[in-house]
């Protein structure tokens, strides 16, 4: 296997504030190989979106206090000057965010817009830009692309905007998408058609892909890999197909019971009881051991620490090793 | 699935051109169809049209004196609007003291907005820091009534047009900050700025690109809104004897010299009243009309 796109090794991000201390990313190892998609699978206040901003060294630095190692394509990312992001920023890696809506700046056109991400980092005139801005547009099949190009956003549907971010992302040829949720503010239709352009491109482009969602769904349809974060931590990690057919961590399982498939109408959802803890003040063991059925005095006293039961695949649970020894 | 979204291969390039319009395209287009802004648009084009061409539209001399022709009614000896106090033509007087009343509603804007809308940007954009620092202090000055803080400064300064046009610059500029600074902070943490960080953009690009496309228009709304503000305390000033100097023809002065008259001729001591109230009005509607036709959200 040739060496990691990304590699990221115990990562910890927390917010300090004058009151209070959150611990937002606590330990998190990851790693992308090229051309692959791994989806970071949480709820709200899990710490996968601050993981995504923290790759890109997009949080305040007066508030965020990051630590851990980061490594994209070799660079080491937290110890880049602001010349040294700049060209990361948009050259190697690149993001999609969420609200198509306000992602794009309301006062220029979307034309306007990726030529001036495109000139920024790779110079040339602004007609050769534009070409490649039309050529953007075509890739991401926006209609009549080259009168779109002339439109300000709000000009254009959510499904379009997003695809003209999509486009804007991709404009100088990026290594690596991140992508936080950028389907989450689609409807259903658009939803669909926007993942699966963006694994079509994924895949054309040949770019490692961190995707982010809270969309077991989203996440079953475009990934390769799934990290499973809770609290700050990774808590399960492996290949889309084991995950869904085979999930190890108690965490993982109540996601799943907590979809809506198929039931009949007057069953309720097995929703996962209680609510996430507290990031200011995690408990000192197991983040989820005061929600879990199965817990023990074990999961009390420290965060379990990662088990591999299977090749590619690591749980934080202590049931797990135990659970399938055939595999340890 | 993905075959759904092949999309006619022949779309509408050759009739690209129609519908196109730029920014300030469909602004004027929006604009054509707002009679109250055409129509107040032409009032303030013409204004400033005879202001500029006073000396070719001016019947009389306005500082020609005559003893016997003073306060004469409308149309006597061919004095369309009459005379003053002074004997002096009142109509050519009106038409050269626009050109004052003008200079010194627009300038003092001008000035403003330039320094105020870059400290607010500034202050909007810098840290907590330099935000206090420029924002209280422009507090102080805007704590004052803007009236009364003109009236002092320029009654501090002395007299004079110039000294009049810094004073109401003083006066509009922690406004015209205070909305810069307000325009600044809310297109700061929108997503469209972190998501121009994440193409690459450095602060400058930001400032330069992001922030000031998205303040420039409130700034610009906002300083054309202010010019009718600004005629009406330069003519507040002069009335107070703290702006130009007699015998300038001047709409404040000219009405503050007439007031005494007011008992023997009232329609013309009123007229200088009247031409305020027109500029005033125009420029404020104008402004409005402009600021909902620039708004590309609407």
């Amino acid at each position: 296997m040739s060496s990691p796109l990304v590699e990221v090794q115990d990562l910890n991000v927390r917010f300090v504030t004058r009151e209070s201390t959150a611990h937002a990313v606590n330990g998190v190892t990851f790693s992308v190989q090229p051309g692959e998609v791994l989806c970071i699978l949480g709820e709200s206040g899990s710490g996968k979106s601050v993981t995504l901003r923290a790759l890109m060294r997009l949080l305040p630095a007066n508030k965020a206090r990051i630590s851990g190692s980061i490594k994209v394509d070799g660079q080491d990312v937290l110890a880049l000057d602001a010349a040294g992001l700049s060209r990361l920023r948009g050259g190697l890696v690149s993001m999609i965010f969420q609200e198509p809506m306000t992602a794009l700046d309301p006062v220029y056109t979307i034309g306007d817009q990726i030529v001036e991400t495109i000139r920024r980092h790779k110079g040339g005139t602004k007609a050769a830009a534009r070409a490649r801005a039309l050529e953007l547009l075509e890739l991401v099949k926006i209609p009549s692309a080259a009168q779109r190009l002339d439109n300000y956003p709000h000009e254009l549907s959510g499904g379009l905007r997003q695809r003209a971010m999509i486009a804007m992302a991709l404009s100088c040829g990026p290594r690596l998408l991140l992508a936080d949720e950028p389907t989450t503010a689609l409807d259903a239709t658009v939803q669909i058609q926007v993942l699966i352009l963006l694994r079509k491109l994924q895949a054309d482009l040949g770019m490692g892909t961190i995707f982010v969602t809270h969309d077991l769904g989203v996440a079953s349809e475009i990934a390769d890999r799934i990290a499973v974060m809770y609290a700050g931590r990774i808590i399960e990690e492996g290949p889309v197909a084991d995950i869904l057919a085979n999930p190890l961590h108690p965490y993982t399982r109540g996601l799943m019971a907590s979809t809506v498939h198929g039931q009949s109408r007057d069953r309720d959802i097995d929703a996962i009881p209680g609510s996430p803890p507290d990031l200011r003040q995690l408990p000192p063991g197991c983040a989820f051991a005061p929600r879990c059925a199965q817990a023990s005095g074990d999961c009390l006293t420290a965060p379990p620490e990662p088990r591999y039961p299977a090749p590619g695949r690591m749980a934080r649970c202590v049931q797990v090793s135990a659970k399938t020894p055939e595999f340890a | 699935m993905s075959n759904a979204m092949t999309l006619p291969q022949h779309p509408a390039k050759e009739q690209a051109a129609p519908k196109q319009r730029g920014y300030w395209g469909s602004v004027l287009y929006r604009l054509r169809y707002d009679p109250v802004t055409v129509f107040f648009g032409c009032v303030v084009l013409a204004i400033i049209l005879a202001a500029i061409f006073a000396p070719v539209l001016a019947p009389f001399d306005p500082y020609k004196e005559s003893i016997i022709g003073r306060l004469k009614p409308m149309g006597w000896k061919g004095h369309l609007l009459g005379t003053d106090e002074l004997g002096r033509d009142l109509l050519s007087r009106l038409l050269y003291g626009g050109q004052v009343s003008l200079l010194m509603g627009v300038v003092p804007v001008a000035i403003a907005t330039v320094i105020g809308g870059t400290l607010g940007v500034i202050g909007g954009f810098g840290g907590r820091r330099v935000n206090t620092a420029i924002m209280r202090t422009m507090d102080v000055f805007y704590a004052f009534p803007s009236v009364l803080l003109a009236v002092a400064i320029s009654g501090a300064m002395g007299g004079g047009a110039a000294n009049g046009m810094i004073a109401l610059s003083m006066v509009f500029t922690p406004a015209m900050c205070r909305v810069a600074e307000t325009a600044t902070a809310q297109v700061k943490n929108l997503d469209f700025v972190e998501a121009a960080r994440a193409t690459g953009a450095g602060t400058l690009t930001i400032l330069r690109y992001h922030i000031l496309g998205n303040v420039l228009g409130p700034v610009f709304i906002y300083a054309s809104s202010l010019v009718s503000v600004g005629i009406l305390l330069a003519s507040g000033l002069s009335f107070l004897g703290l702006g130009v100097k007699p015998p300038t023809a001047d709409w404040g002065l000219m009405l503050s010299t007439l007031r005494q008259s007011i008992y023997i001729n009232p329609a013309i001591c009123a007229l200088p009243g009247v031409a305020i109230l027109i500029a005033s009005v125009s420029f404020n509607l104008l402004s409005d009309g402009i600021r909902s036709a620039m708004d590309v959200r609407l």
